[in-house]
C-alpha cells in the first residue's frame, strides 16, 4: 500500500491522527487505536502499524505483538464481505462444518483466502453468542443468519453480489 | 424477547426473573423506562448506607460469581475495600466467549442500566472511582446499548461527580476486546485493558489486591453484577429465599443443541438438568434419542443419561461431578459421534491456547492429533490411554484456567463413552460420522 503518497491514504491517515490525538493520553489505549485503524484501513498493513507505534511512542515490536495476538486484527486484506462461520460446539452439533464446506466450495477458496474479485473471504470463528440460532453465519459485522443449512448458502452469497442483504 | 423460552407444559419449576426482569419489558435505550421499573433506586439506597453495610448485605445474600467459578462476591469486594491504594477499579467481565453462552449479551442488550447501576454500587462499596466494561468486539448491539445507557446515566447524574449529591464520584468506560477467548480469564483481561497481548498473569496475587494497572480491582461477570441492584433493593433474606443454601438466587441457563426449543431461561439454583431440558427445552428434536449433555460450557462435563436428575448449583461439581460453569446446557442426540465431538472441543482449546506455557500449547495439539487419528480409524487402544495421560498432565501443569480445565471435558467423554472410543479403534463409528 502507498504511504503518504496518494491522496486517499493521506485522508485516511488524517482520520487516524484525529482519533489518536483525542485518546493518546488515556492509559492502555493501543488496542482501541488498532480497532480504529482497522475500521479506517480495512486491515493493518505494516506501514500503519509502524505509524501507530511512532505516534504512541511504543516499540513497533509491541504493536506487532498485539496485532498478531488478537484474532480480530488482520495483517492481510480481507474480502469486502467477510463471511464468518461459527464452529463453536453449539453450532458444530447443528452442522456448521457442512455449511462451511459449502461456502468454500461455492466461492472456490480456502478458509481465510480472498476471492479473486475481492468480494468475499470465509473465516471460521468461535462462538458468536447467538447459539440459540445455531448454526450461525455472520456476514460483515451485523448481518446474522441463523439456522443456516447448506442449501441457503448460494442465496446468501448472491445477495452480497447484488450489493447487500435482502430480507 | 424471542430468546427467552417459556415452559413447555405445566412444570414444577417456575421461572424467577431477577437479572432478566427487564429484558423484553422495557426499551433498553430509554433510561426513563428503566427508572420507572425501580431503576437506580438501589443506587440511591446504597448511597445512604455505609460502604461496609453494602458489602455486608452482599456477603449475607450469598451471591457467588456467575462467571463460572462461583467465588463469593461479597468477600471479593471486601478484599478490595480493605486494600490500601490511591486508586481502585471495578471491571465488568463482558468478554463472554464460552461456546453456547449468550446470556451476558442478552442482559447487556436488553437491560444495560442494570449492569451500570450494579457497577456504581460496587464502586461505592469498595471505594473505586473508575470502572471498565470489557466487552467482546463482536457484540455490536450490546456495545451500542451500553454506550447510550452510559451517556444517559451521566446526563441524569448517576455517573460522574457527586452522584445524587452523595459526594461519591464514578466514571465508566467501555473497552472492546479483539477476539481472543483467553481474554475472558480475568488477569488476561486486565492485560488487554492495559493495551497489551492478553496473556494471563500469575495468581496470587489476585486482582482484588493487585489488579488493573497494579491497583486493587474487583472483576465480576455481567450476570453477577446484574444481581446486585435487586439484592440491595429487596435485601439479603429475600435473595436467600431463592435457590439453594450454598448457592442462593437464580442462574441464567442457555439451552442449546438438539432440543426443540433453544434459548435462555432464568431459574432458581438447584434446578435439575432434566427440568431445564424437558421442562423448558421441550425435549430432544425430531424424535431422536438424547445421547449426552454438556453442562458448564466447553470446559464443563459431558454427562450421560444417568445424571440428568442432578441439581445444578456451585456444589454440583463437588457432589456429583457435574459442572454448572456459565450455565450452558448443550444437548447432543444420537446422530453425533463422541470422538468427533471431542475433537471439536479440543480444536477450540488448541486454537485459543495463548501459547504462554508449554503444557497447554503442546497438550492441546497432541490431543487433537490423537483424536484426528481416531476419527480416521487410525487410532489404537494405547492412544486412548495416552490421551487420558495428556489430559491429566496438561491440567496439572498448565499456567491458567484454560489449560487447567481441559481434563474435565476430555475425561468425562472418555469415561462415559469409553466403548465408543474403542469402537473407533476397531474401525467402526455407530453414528457414521
Ligand atoms: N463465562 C465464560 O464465558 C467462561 C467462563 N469460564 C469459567 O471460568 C472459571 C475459571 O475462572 P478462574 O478465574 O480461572 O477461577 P478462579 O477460581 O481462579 O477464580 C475465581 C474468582 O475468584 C477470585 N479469587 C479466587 N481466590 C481468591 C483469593 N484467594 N483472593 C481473592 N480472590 C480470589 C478470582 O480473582 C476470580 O475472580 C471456570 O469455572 C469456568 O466455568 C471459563 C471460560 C469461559
Ligand atoms: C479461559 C477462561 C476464560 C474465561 N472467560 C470468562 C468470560 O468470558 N466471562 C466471565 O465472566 N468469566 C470468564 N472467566 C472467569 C474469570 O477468570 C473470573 O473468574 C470471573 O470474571 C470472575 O467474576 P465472577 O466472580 O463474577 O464470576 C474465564 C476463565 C478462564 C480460565
Ligand atoms: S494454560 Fe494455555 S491459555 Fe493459559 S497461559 Fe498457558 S498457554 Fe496460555
Ligand atoms: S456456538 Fe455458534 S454462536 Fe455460539
Amino acid at each position: 500500500m502507498c504511504v503518504a503518497v496518494c491522496e486517499t491514504h493521506k485522508e485516511l491517515y488524517k482520520e487516524l491522527d484525529q482519533f489518536i490525538e483525542k485518546v493518546k493520553d488515556k492509559p492502555g489505549i493501543l488496542i482501541a487505536v488498532l480497532h480504529k485503524a482497522q475500521e479506517i484501513f480495512g486491515w493493518l498493513p505494516q506501514e500503519v502499524q509502524e505509524y501507530i507505534a511512532e505516534k504512541l511512542g511504543v516499540p513497533v515490536s509491541e504493536v506487532y505483538g498485539v496485532v498478531t495476538f488478537y484474532n480480530f486484527f488482520a495483517t492481510k486484506p480481507k474480502g469486502k464481505n467477510q463471511i464468518k462461520i461459527c464452529l463453536g460446539t453449539a453450532c458444530y452439533v447443528k452442522g456448521a462444518d457442512r455449511v462451511m464446506e459449502h461456502f468454500l466450495e461455492e466461492l472456490g477458496v480456502q478458509a481465510e483466502e480472498v476471492t479473486p474479485d475481492g468480494l468475499f473471504s470465509v473465516h471460521p470463528v468461535r462462538c458468536l453468542g447467538a447459539c440459540s440460532m445455531a448454526p450461525v453465519v455472520l456476514v460483515g459485522e451485523k448481518d446474522f443468519y441463523g439456522k443456516v443449512t447448506p442449501d441457503m448458502v448460494s442465496k446468501i452469497i448472491a445477495a452480497y453480489r447484488r450489493g447487500g442483504r435482502n430480507e | 424477547d424471542k430468546n427467552l423460552i417459556k415452559p413447555a407444559e405445566k412444570f414444577e419449576v417456575k421461572e424467577v426473573r431477577i437479572v432478566t426482569r427487564n429484558i423484553g419489558v422495557i426499551d433498553p435505550r430509554n433510561i426513563e423506562e428503566y427508572i420507572a421499573r425501580d431503576g437506580y433506586f438501589a443506587l440511591s439506597k446504597a448511597l445512604q448506607m455505609k460502604p461496609e453495610e453494602v458489602i455486608e448485605e452482599i456477603k449475607k445474600s450469598g451471591l457467588r460469581g456467575r462467571g463460572g467459578a462461583g467465588f463469593p462476591t461479597g468477600l471479593k469486594w471486601e478484599f478490595t475495600a480493605k486494600a490500601k491504594a490511591d486508586q481502585k477499579y471495578i471491571v465488568c467481565n463482558a468478554d463472554e466467549g464460552e461456546p453456547g453462552t449468550f446470556k451476558d449479551r442478552l442482559i447487556m442488550e436488553g437491560d444495560p442500566h442494570t449492569v451500570i447501576e450494579g457497577m456504581i454500587i460496587a464502586g461505592y462499596a469498595v471505594g473505586a472511582t473508575k470502572g471498565y466494561i470489557y466487552i467482546r468486539g463482536e457484540y455490536y448491539n450490546s456495545v451500542e446499548n451500553l454506550r447510550k445507557a452510559i451517556q444517559d446515566a451521566y446526563e441524569y447524574g448517576f455517573l460522574g461527580e457527586n452522584i445524587l449529591g452523595s459526594g461519591f464520584n464514578f466514571d465508566l468506560t467501555v473497552r472492546l476486546g479483539a477476539g481472543a477467548y483467553i481474554c475472558g480469564e480475568e488477569t488476561a483481561l486486565l492485560e488487554s485493558i492495559e493495551g497489551k497481548s492478553g496473556r494471563p498473569r500469575l495468581k496470587p496475587p489476585y486482582p482484588p489486591q493487585v489488579g488493573l494497572f497494579g491497583k486493587p480491582t474487583v472483576i465480576n461477570n455481567v450476570e453477577t453484577i446484574a444481581n446486585v441492584p435487586q439484592i440491595i433493593l429487596n435485601g439479603a433474606d429475600w435473595y436467600r429465599s431463592i435457590g439453594t443454601p450454598n448457592s442462593p438466587g437464580t442462574k441464567v441457563f442457555c439451552l442449546v443443541g438438539d432440543v426443540n426449543r433453544r434459548g435462555m431461561v432464568e431459574l432458581p439454583m438447584g434446578v435439575t438438568v432434566r427440568q431445564v431440558l424437558y421442562g423448558f427445552g421441550g425435549g430432544v428434536r425430531g424424535g431422536r434419542e438424547l445421547k449426552m449433555v454438556q453442562t458448564g460450557g466447553l470446559a464443563g462435563t459431558f454427562i450421560g443419561l444417568d445424571k440428568l436428575d442432578t441439581p445444578l448449583d456451585y456444589d454440583s461439581m463437588k457432589n456429583y461431578g457435574v459442572s454448572l460453569g456459565s450455565g450452558v446446557i448443550l444437548a447432543i442426540d444420537d446422530s453425533h459421534c463422541v470422538v468427533d465431538i471431542a475433537l471439536n472441543v479440543m480444536e477450540f482449546f488448541r486454537h485459543e491456547s495463548c501459547g504462554k506455557c508449554t503444557p497447554c500449547r503442546e497438550g492441546t495439539r497432541l490431543a487433537c492429533e490423537i483424536l484426528e487419528r481416531m476419527t480416521k480409524f487410525e487410532g489404537t487402544a494405547e492412544d486412548l490411554d495416552y490421551l487420558r495421560k495428556i489430559a491429566e498432565v496438561t491440567a496439572d501443569t498448565s499456567f491458567c484456567g484454560l489449560g487447567q480445565s481441559i481434563n474435565v471435558p476430555l475425561l468425562s467423554l472418555i469415561d462415559n463413552f469409553r466403548e465408543e472410543f474403542l469402537e473407533h479403534v476397531e474401525k467402526t463409528c455407530r453414528a457414521n460420522v
